[in-house]
């Protein structure tokens, strides 16, 4: 029974109209327009209220007075609610990270988050692979009620015939040569 | 009117203002209790026109003591720019407010005060602008310490 | 037996002490950050009479992240990139401004090539902000279509721009001293089959809601901004030139190649919401006639004027100098010590800060609804006045 009811939970997330910067345009507006269309995943209402919500994606920077209203909100949204923090600034301050004397760094320095969308701005298509995970985390019945720490690794599912060590192995080797010759090839 | 002309015409306004040297557009310094004259002069007469306030902030010259106070201005009649500073202490940073003169003063006034702490006289409603009303300190002085800020190692 | 007849104005007014109507008081409402037609963290407070509006006080700072003293910090390669994060809408014309003062203060002299492309790309870039305007003022009065058609549009001139450049919003591309890569090969073509496809969608936007009746109502003298409030607030761009002023940069101080192109620049005469709208579509179509003119003629060069590691150090002085973007005019100045990579001090002077007060002045005595449609149609973008 439990499975039908996530099933439905995570096919039909209702998410808050909350974009402070950036992020706000491609994540929320760019996503939920004609071409990325949001609504195939069921989450096209977005509702401005959020008693009526259930995803909270928090898109921009959030700022020290701006941050006790973050945290209204989410606490006025009912149970069972998610988050979603997309881009860099969400996520640990991002480009204001230094020198800057309001920047909170992180939104889970405020509330809890699950799932973590890195870019500045994150491509549509890269808020709905964060998406699509926390369907898959939501189906599988757990989510993530204290920051930074997780009963198990969550994937979204690989492509056939690719795992995760190569992945890593990749993503090593491009690190290595990037040090080495610089970014932009020694061009600036 | 082209630069030299236009710095010709403004310093005969009142003694005391001087151009300013090392700066793209033309500039002048004047002092600072002449400021508000100086500054009706400047927006009310004919040749000069000056009815924008493009922009006014500050710059913090901790080493000689000084804030400069910056003032550009724009005459959409005749089309020329200029820039006008007034040095005032860093210890008592007291100046007049334009704001009788053009309406957007108001608010830029509110920013310095905000970020620099500088204090305008008759002013209609001088609050912080940007940073919460209990905010202790002014971000943009150059010995502003806060705890909060991370320095970024090298 | 003593029967009487009442009714319902007798039996409102029965409860309330004297023989006078109803009475009213005024009360605060708030607006909040968070609000589905506030274009960003923007916190408004009504003062309320009924349903007019007697007062408006924005509140701001919910967005600011100190950029002008982190530019103290940063160098002057380095600002340019926090320079695409003030008005996101419009970051290549940013990222011009603030590598046009680095280069006016250090003497950098540019080519032809480098000029040609800055041109091309800010005035795509004028057009990508007013279809992302138009979407959303059409969301903002009630009718969803304009928003998806005008992303529809939007998303097919990020691709031209991504195959170049390589970010749909955050570009850093204008870098002080040229460009940062070179223009792609596929650049013409696609600019030019983006245009052959824009020029009828244009038309397509004014049946679709320049001729509707109800857009037209809700907008046609609502918000008066007369000429002389609009210089004394120290308005710039669509807002002043819609109230009957004439001052655009590209004609009166021109930079890049706009000295060398010819087009219009729209002038209202009213002041009222329909005219900031009509003025921002005609720009449109005056961009789509500036790439025109510009785009087969792309002379041959090089991208970047200097060579990439030299550490570039202005001299001493203040200096300043303004693009026209699309909301207004951003203006950078800047204060070097003549020591050191750092800028001593670096100001924006912000369209939208300007813009934002103009609605203390025009929304006093309207509905709350007209008061959505007057924000709509000064096209805030509220990172660029908080900075």
């Amino acid at each position: 029974m439990d499975k039908i009811i996530n099933w439905a939970r995570s096919n039909s997330l209702w998410p808050l109209t909350f974009g402070t910067s950036c992020c706000a345009i491609e994540v929320m507006m760019a996503a939920g327009a004609s071409r990325h269309d949001l609504a195939r995943f069921g989450a096209e209402v977005a509702r401005p209220s959020p008693r009526q919500a259930d995803l909270l994606v928090v898109a921009g920077t959030i700022v020290k007075k701006m941050a006790p209203r973050l945290k209204m909100l989410y606490e006025q949204m009912c149970e069972p609610k998610y988050v979603i923090a997309t881009g860099s600034c969400a996520i640990s301050g991002g480009p204001f990270m230094y020198h800057s004397y309001t920047t909170v760094r992180g939104a889970d320095e405020i509330i809890p988050v699950d799932v973590y969308v890195p870019g500045c701005p994150p491509r549509p298509e890269g808020f709905f692979y964060g998406l699509l995970m926390l369907q898959k985390l939501i189906r599988e019945g757990e989510t993530v009620r204290k920051p930074r720490m997780r009963k198990k690794p969550v994937l979204a599912a690989l492509p056939p015939g690719l795992t995760l060590s190569q992945i890593q192995e990749e993503i090593r080797m491009e690190l290595e040569t990037v040090t080495k010759r610089g970014l932009f090839g020694g061009r600036i | 009117m082209d630069a030299s002309e236009l710095i010709s015409t403004v310093t005969t306004i009142r003694p005391g203002i001087s151009q300013r040297e090392k700066c793209n557009r033309p500039s002048v310094v004047i002092e600072s209790v002449n400021l508000l004259d100086i500054m009706w002069s400047l927006q009310s007469r004919e040749d000069l026109g000056f009815d924008m306030l493009l922009s006014h902030t500050a710059v913090d010259w901790i080493d000689e003591g000084w804030f400069e106070l910056v003032y550009l201005l724009y005459s959409t009649k005749h089309g020329h720019y200029l820039m006008v500073s007034t040095f005032i202490p860093r210890e008592s940073p007291v100046i007049a407010t334009v704001s009788p003169i053009w309406k957007i003063a108001e608010w830029q006034e509110r920013e310095v005060y905000d970020m620099f702490g500088v204090l305008y006289e008759d002013h209609p409603d001088l609050r912080r602008i940007f940073l919460d009303d209990d905010w202790e300190g002014f971000p943009l002085r150059k010995d502003y310490k806060d705890d909060f800020m991370l320095e970024r190692p090298e | 037996m003593n029967i009487s007849v009442s009714s319902l104005e007798r039996r409102i007014n029965h409860g309330i002490c004297g023989e006078g109507p109803i009475a009213t008081e005024e009360y605060f409402i708030n607006m909040g950050p968070q609000h589905p037609s506030t274009h960003g963290v923007l916190r408004l407070l009504l003062k309320l009479d009924g349903e007019t509006v007697r007062e408006v006080i924005p509140v701001l700072g919910y967005i600011h992240r100190g950029i002008e003293k982190m530019g103290e910090k940063a160098g002057y390669r380095q600002f340019v990139h926090l320079s695409d994060r003030i008005d996101y809408l419009s970051s290549l014309m940013n990222n011009w401004a603030v590598s046009m003062v680095i280069e006016k203060a250090a003497n950098i002299e540019l080519n032809d090539r480098i000029q040609t492309v800055r041109t091309i790309l800010a005035e795509l870039q004028r057009i990508q902000s007013h279809q992302l305007w138009w979407g959303v003022l059409g969301m903002d009065l009630g009718a969803f279509t304009p928003f998806l058609y005008g992303f529809r549009d939007r998303e097919k001139l990020s691709d031209v721009l991504e195959k170049t450049i390589g970010a749909r919003l955050t570009m850093n591309y204008i870098q002080p001293g040229g460009l940062m890569f070179d223009i792609d090969s596929d650049f013409v073509k696609d600019v030019k089959l983006f245009m052959d496809y824009f020029k009828p969608k244009l038309a397509e936007y004014e049946t679709l809601v320049s001729e509707n009746i109800i857009i037209k109502e809700r907008l046609r003298g609502i918000g008066v901004l007369d000429a002389k409030s609009a210089v004394s607030l120290g308005t710039t761009g669509p807002v002043l030139r819609a109230s009957g002023v004439m001052y655009d940069l590209r004609k009166s101080e021109p930079y890049g190649m706009y000295a060398k192109t010819a087009f219009e620049v729209p002038v209202g005469q009213s002041g009222d919401s329909l005219d900031r709208y009509l003025v921002r579509i005609v720009e449109m179509r005056q961009s789509l006639r500036i790439v025109e003119q510009l785009i087969d003629n792309i002379p041959d060069g090089k991208y970047f004027v200097m060579k990439p590691a030299v550490k570039i150090k202005p001299p001493e002085g203040a200096y300043y100098s303004h693009v026209e973007t699309a909301r207004g005019i951003l203006g950078v100045f800047m204060v070097s010590d003549g020591k050191g990579s750092k800028p001593y001090r670096i100001h924006l002077r912000t369209p939208n800060f300007n813009n934002l007060w103009a609605v203390t002045a025009i929304a006093p005595g309207w509905r709350i609804a007209d008061l959505v449609a007057i924000v709509s149609s000064l096209d805030l973008v509220v990172p660029d006045i908080d900075r």
